[in-house]
C-alpha cells in the first residue's frame, strides 16, 4: 500500500528458466553412496558437477536428519552442486535450511520419476534393440505437471499437455500436438533441435535459447514444425519442408 | 469380483458428488451390489444429496479406527435395493484416513461381494484424494468444460498414472474415462466454454459422458434424491447413459446440442 508504482524496478523476473538435475537418493549410506557417485563421475558423468543438482530423498519418513546430513556433505565433498532439497510432507521444513540448502517443490518431478517410462526399468527383460541407447519413448500421454528427462533424444508418442515439460540432452520429437514446454539440448547442444506435428507450445528451448508461446510466430503454430538454432536464436521450419 | 472406481477430478465443484450419487443409485438399480463412500473426510456431502444424513450413526473414520465394524457403518439405501452408502465424518482431520484402514475397508466390502465400489473424492490431491484413488481399478475424471477445470483433470490424470496401487506394483495405468459435466451447449456456442471435442482432445482419454448443465441435479441435492432417479430429467438421462456406457453397453452421446429455448426445450432435451 506504501510502495508507489512508479517506483523504479531494482529487479525484473526473468521467466522459470532452472535447469537441475533431482538425485533421487534411494539410499542414504554415505559409503556407498560416495562409491556409487564417484564411479559415475569417473565415467565421464562430468555434467553432474556442473549442473545444479536438487536432492530428492526417497524415503524421507526413515530418514535421521544426521543420515542426511552425512549423505549431503558425501555430494558436496565429491564437488557436486547441490543447490536445494526437495520439499516432502514427512520432511521438516527447517531440514533444508539445517543441511544449508534451499527447499524446492518438487512434487510433480516425483510423480515423474516414478511412473517414468519403462523404458528405463524393465531390468528383467532385454532392452529393445530397436531404440539407440540413450533414447527415451514416451507412448503415455505427458500430463499437466509432469516432467520427462532424456538422457539423449526424447520421443513422444501422445500429447503433451499444458503445465507438462520435456526436457532432452539430444533432441525431441513430439508426434502429436506440443502444448507444454520442450527444452531440447538442455546440456548446451546447440545442434539439438526439436520436431513436433502440432506446436502449441508454452514454450520452446534449444541450448537455452527460448520462445515463450507469445513469441512463437503465427505462421507455425498448429503446425508440424521443426525447430532448430541460428546462432542465438530459434528458427523455424515446415516439418516437411526443405531440410 | 469387486470393482473399485475412483470418481475425481482435481478441481473442486465441478461435480464428484453428484456423479458418484449418480452412478452408485445407476449401478444399484441395474441390480449391482453397489457401496458409494465419501471420502471427503471433514466437508461430508454425500449423505446429503442421497438423502441418508438424517441416518447416520457411524462414519468411514469409526470404520477405520475400529469404533464400528463396517456394517454398522453402512447405510441400506431406502430407494434402492442393493445400494449401501459409507458416509464421510464431519468431525475428524484428513489424517485418519490411512492407506491400511482403507485397505480393511475395501476388503470388507470384497468379502460382502460387492460388485461396485465407488470412492467419492474430495477435491485437490491431498491424502484424501490420494487415498480415494490408491485402491481403484478404474478412474472416472469429472470435468466442466472449461479451461482451469481441464487442466486439474489433466494433472490428476497424470497423478492417477503413477499413484495407485496398481501403478505401484508396476501393473499400468488404471483406465480413466472422462465425464464432462454442467454442459451448456447454448454457451458452447458462443464460444463461453470448450466443446466436447476440444476438451477431449485436450485430456485424450475416452468420454464416458455429457451431463448437460440442469436445473434438475439442484432440485435433487435439494430433496436428497440422487438425479438419476429423475429420469424425466435430461442430466438423469445423461447419467443413467453413462451408467449403461460404464458397464459396457454403446449409447449415443446426447444433449451435446443447443436446445430449443424454453422450458419445453430444457425437458425434453437436444
Ligand atoms: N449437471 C449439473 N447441472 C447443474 N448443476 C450441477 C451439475 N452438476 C453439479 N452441479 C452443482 O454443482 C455444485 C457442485 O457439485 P458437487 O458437490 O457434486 O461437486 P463436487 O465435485 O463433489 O464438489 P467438491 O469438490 O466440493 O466435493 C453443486 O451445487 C451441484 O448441485
Ligand atoms: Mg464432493
Amino acid at each position: 500500500m506504501t510502495v508507489s508504482i512508479e517506483e523504479k524496478a531494482s529487479f525484473e523476473f526473468k521467466g522459470r528458466m532452472l535447469m537441475a538435475t533431482v538425485l533421487y537418493l534411494k539410499d542414504l549410506d554415505s559409503r556407498s553412496l560416495h562409491q556409487q557417485i564417484s564411479q559415475r563421475l569417473e565415467d565421464a558423468a562430468q555434467w553432474l558437477l556442473d549442473a545444479p543438482v536438487v536432492v530428492d530423498v526417497a524415503h524421507p519418513e526413515e530418514a535421521s536428519q544426521v543420515e542426511l546430513l552425512t549423505a549431503v556433505d558425501t555430494l558436496r565433498g565429491l564437488g557436486v552442486n547441490l543447490v536445494a532439497l526437495a520439499r516432502h510432507p514427512e520432511l521438516d521444513d527447517q531440514v533444508a535450511a539445517m543441511l544449508g540448502l534451499g527447499s524446492i517443490n518438487l512434487a510433480n518431478g516425483r510423480d515423474v520419476a516414478r511412473s517414468e517410462p519403462p523404458a528405463r526399468t524393465g531390468n528383467s527383460k532385454a532392452a529393445p534393440a530397436a531404440a539407440a541407447e540413450d533414447t527415451l519413448v514416451v507412448e503415455q500421454p505427458v500430463r499437466s505437471g509432469q516432467q520427462v528427462y532424456a538422457r539423449g533424444d526424447l520421443i513422444v508418442l501422445a500429447p503433451v499437455s499444458t503445465g507438462a515439460e520435456l526436457l532432452a540432452e539430444g533432441n525431441i520429437h513430439i508426434y502429436s500436438t506440443l502444448r507444454g514446454r520442450a527444452l531440447a539440448g538442455v546440456r548446451g547442444n546447440e545442434a539439438a533441435r526439436i520436431f513436433c506435428q502440432d506446436l502449441d507450445a508454452e514454450l520452446v528451448s534449444i541450448a537455452g535459447h527460448y520462445r515463450v508461446a507469445e513469441d512463437l510466430p503465427d505462421a507455425y503454430r498448429r503446425k508440424p514444425v521443426q525447430m532448430s538454432l541460428d546462432g542465438d536464436a530459434m528458427s523455424f521450419a515446415d516439418l516437411m519442408g526443405k531440410s | 469380483m469387486t470393482k473399485i472406481v475412483v470418481v475425481t477430478s482435481g478441481k473442486g465443484g465441478v461435480g464428484k458428488t453428484t456423479t458418484s450419487a449418480a452412478l452408485a443409485t445407476g449401478l444399484a438399480m441395474r441390480g449391482h451390489k453397489t457401496t458409494v463412500i465419501d471420502f471427503d473426510v471433514g466437508l461430508r456431502n454425500l449423505d446429503l444429496i442421497m438423502g441418508c444424513e438424517r441416518r447416520v450413526v457411524y462414519d468411514l473414520v469409526n470404520v477405520i479406527n475400529g469404533d464400528a465394524n463396517l456394517k454398522q457403518g453402512l447405510i441400506k439405501d431406502k430407494r434402492v435395493e442393493n445400494l449401501f452408502i459409507l458416509p464421510a465424518s464431519q468431525t475428524r482431520d484428513k489424517d485418519a484416513l490411512s492407506q491400511e484402514g482403507v485397505e480393511k475397508v475395501l476388503n470388507g466390502l470384497r468379502d460382502m461381494e460387492m460388485e461396485y465400489v465407488i470412492c467419492d473424492s474430495p477435491a485437490g490431491i491431498e491424502k484424501g484424494a490420494l487415498m480415494a484413488a490408491y485402491f481403484a481399478d478404474e478412474a472416472i475424471v469429472v470435468t466442466n468444460p472449461e479451461v482451469s477445470s481441464v487442466r486439474d483433470s489433466d494433472r490428476i490424470l497424470g497423478i492417477l498414472s503413477s499413484k495407485t496401487r496398481k501403478a505401484e506394483l508396476g501393473e499400468g495405468d488404471i483406465p480413466a474415462r472422462l465425464l464432462l459435466t454442467r454442459y451448456s451447449p447454448e454457451r458452447v456456442e458462443r464460444g463461453e466454454m470448450l466443446s466436447v471435442e476440444d476438451v477431449q482432445e485436450i485430456l485424450a482419454v475416452d468420454l464416458l459422458g455429457v451431463i448437460p448443465e440442469s436445473q434438475a441435479v439442484l432440485n435433487a441435492s435439494n430433496s436428497g434424491a440422487p438425479v438419476i432417479l429423475d429420469l424425466e430429467s435430461d442430466a438423469g438421462l445423461a447419467y443413467a447413459d453413462a451408467v449403461a456406457r460404464f458397464i459396457g453397453e454403446e449409447r449415443p452421446h446426447r444433449f451435446l446440442t443447443a436446445a430449443k429455448k424454453g422450458l419445453f426445450g430444457r425437458l425434453f432435451g437436444g
